[in-house]
């Protein structure tokens, strides 16, 4: 397992090198000089050079990289050439709402999929699998932002059940906190519902299919237990799978979702940065979220390892 | 779903069952017409994409207004005869902006993912064909760029790339091409082994005769489902990226800039977001029947 966990994280290091590379060349990829692409035309020439000076774009290329690349291994993601604050305490600050969102709608997403996904195995061919199909169809159509819309009107407007916009840290007040995250996380986990439910029924399908099942019916186990006790366990493995390959919907999601109700979380931060063309601000975040994005990656490669044994042989 | 814009499609991959007249009648008929019911949806999904396709190529005959054109006296009015969709907070006519709309959208999906294709395909042909070097540079660089959240990564490049539809092709073709270049590599090492490109060798076929002739027209199939099941994701994300303001411009009219500019409306007049809304669903539903029966009629083994 050691051996296992340490070969991926050898692995990592050259994409996390070329990540690294390609944030850093965001700022050159600017059409005309990225300065003026920052500022507006009547800021003063001398405060331009100031600022051209501070992010060191007077150097050569390579010099910058490598100064960048240094003060990036020190910790120093550089700061936001807005409100002058270091990335790193602009994403504390806003990392608490994402982080409780994503949770949020991960525990919505599986209370939603594994139902029906289960079901629809289940009962396979049957008006309730064609239903569960119909619910993925919509999941994975439904643009995030439209369902967000959908919410707002239904159960913000219309029946004014839920607040539509503002975030309250439901550790503070729970209840305000959780009404307040509630349809945010509706938006996202539904649509993580779709796919982790599609994906349930077609493993479970194959894991039904199997000799251990028929095995297990011949003596005389009942459906239900033949499902809960080996079909499900064996049919575990693509739905991780999933969920890793979802991280990425789940963190374009989120940026979608803080954007539309107004959640002061880190996906409305990279938003913001680009509004203010913020380039510093930006590649800081864009490289934290992408570090994550391997990091949470590498954590689910692990978990096969943990789940499935034959994994940690190979 | 929409967040999951490199997602491949709605591609349901059921796994081989036993053969079907091992199964009792009763479900023996529930998989006939679940057989006939996805035959269904492809002419529907075709169906779809045909109108969309005439609407944007037609749009300046069949929209009933100017999309540009304001009227102040008459903003946010419900839908009546004159404005089927209603009009919007400066009283333009809804239904003439979805049908441009179309225009967009469509060149969006398709051109992100055709230049993604050729990226994509070229790249992975190269990686494949090659191998050594060649191949761990590019394949190493395509994991780079899925290593970031595909609608982060759409974001950053927007935002530099500046608005507009050229820096929206851009990021979206950059977000797609590690997909073909993997998909077109995996075929590639798979069809450079087989015996008739040995032949081809023995015979003294120059490597871009062999690439050309026998390699590309091989993996083509996989290369034009994924292909198809792109376009609709291509579609929603420029969509989000015009949401967020990132990507289409106004006034020009774009489903996800109209959904944006409605939203402060949805109390008053709903219609301004639910009419791009609903062509938007419509649209990326019919792709994804299409892309299903590409998949079905191009790749055996996904049929079940």
């Amino acid at each position: 397992m050691w051996q296992l966990i340490l070969h991926r994280m050898v692995a990592t290091i050259p994409v996390l090198f070329l990540v690294s590379a390609g944030v850093f060349m965001l700022i050159h990829l600017t059409p005309g000089d990225p300065i003026d692409a920052m500022m507006a035309e009547s800021v003063d020439a001398g405060v331009k050079e100031t600022l051209r000076r501070d992010l060191g774009l007077d150097r050569p290329l390579a010099l910058q990289y490598a100064h960048w690349m240094g003060r990036i291994l020190q910790g120093d993601l550089g700061q936001s050439i807005r409100n002058r604050e270091p990335v790193i305490e602009n994403v504390g600050r806003r990392i608490r709402p994402s982080l409780q969102l994503a949770a949020l709608a991960m525990a919505i997403s599986l209370v939603v999929a594994f139902p029906i996904g289960i079901l629809s195995a289940a009962r396979r061919n049957s008006p309730l699998d064609g239903a569960g199909s119909l619910f993925s169809l919509f999941g994975i159509c439904m643009p995030n932002f439209l369902l967000a819309l959908l919410l707002i009107f239904f159960f913000g407007v219309t029946l004014r059940w839920l607040p539509i916009s503002g975030y309250t840290d439901p550790f503070e007040e729970p209840l305000a906190g959780l009404r307040s995250l509630a349809l945010p996380a509706i938006t996202l986990g539904l649509a993580l519902a779709a796919v982790i439910m599609r994906t349930l029924r077609s493993s479970m399908l194959e894991a039904l299919a199997e000799d251990y099942v028929r095995t297990a019916r011949a003596k005389g186990v009942s459906e239900w237990r033949v499902i809960g006790g080996h079909v499900l366990r064996n049919a575990l493995i693509p739905v991780v799978t999933v969920m890793g390959l979802q991280l990425g919907t789940l963190i374009g999601g989120a940026v979608i979702t803080e954007y539309v109700f107004a959640l002061p979380g880190v996906g409305r931060l990279v938003v913001d940065a680009v509004f203010a063309r913020d380039y510093p601000l930006v590649q800081g975040v864009v490289l934290l979220i992408a570090v994550g994005y391997i990091v949470s990656n590498l954590i689910v490669d692990l978990l096969y390892g943990w789940i499935d044994p034959r994994i940690r042989i190979r | 779903m929409a967040g999951s814009i490199r997602e491949s499609g709605f591609a349901e991959r059921t796994p081989a069952l036993p053969a079907a007249t091992a199964a009792p009648r009763a479900e023996r008929r529930w998989i006939v017409l679940r057989r006939a019911a996805r035959a269904r949806l492809a002419p529907v999904g075709a169906a779809v994409v045909l109108l969309a396709v005439l609407a944007a190529v037609l749009a300046p005959l069949l929209s009933p207004h100017n999309p540009l054109t304001q009227n102040l006296g008459n903003t946010l009015a419900r839908p009546d005869r004159i404005h089927p969709l209603g009009t919007d907070n400066v009283g333009r006519d809804v239904l003439s902006r979805v049908i441009w709309g179309t225009r967009i959208s469509l060149v969006a999906g398709f051109a992100s993912v055709t230049m993604a294709l050729v990226a994509g395909s070229l790249l992975g042909l190269l990686a494949g064909y090659w191998g050594g070097r060649a191949d761990s540079l590019v394949m190493r660089l395509m994991d780079a760029v899925l290593s970031f959240p595909p609608l982060v990564l759409a974001l950053a490049l927007g935002a530099v790339l500046g608005a507009g539809l050229t820096g929206v092709l851009i990021a979206l073709s950059v977000v797609y091409t590690p997909a073909f270049a993997r998909l077109m590599r995996g075929q590639v090492l798979s069809i450079k082994s087989r015996d008739y490109v040995e032949a081809a060798r023995a015979l003294g076929a120059s490597g871009w005769r062999i690439a050309g002739r026998h390699v590309l027209p091989n993996a083509a199939a996989a290369i034009v489902v994924q292909a198809g099941l792109s376009v609709a994701f291509a579609i929603l994300a420029e969509a989000s990226l015009s949401f967020l303001g990132l990507g289409i411009q106004p006034p020009a009219a774009s489903w996800g800039s109209m959904i944006n500019a409605g939203r402060g409306y949805l109390q008053q007049a709903p219609w301004i977001v639910f009419g791009p809304g609903a062509a938007l669903f419509v649209t990326v539903v019919g792709l994804n029947f299409v892309g299903d029966a590409l998949r079905d009629a191009l790749d055996p083994r996904a049929r079940f």
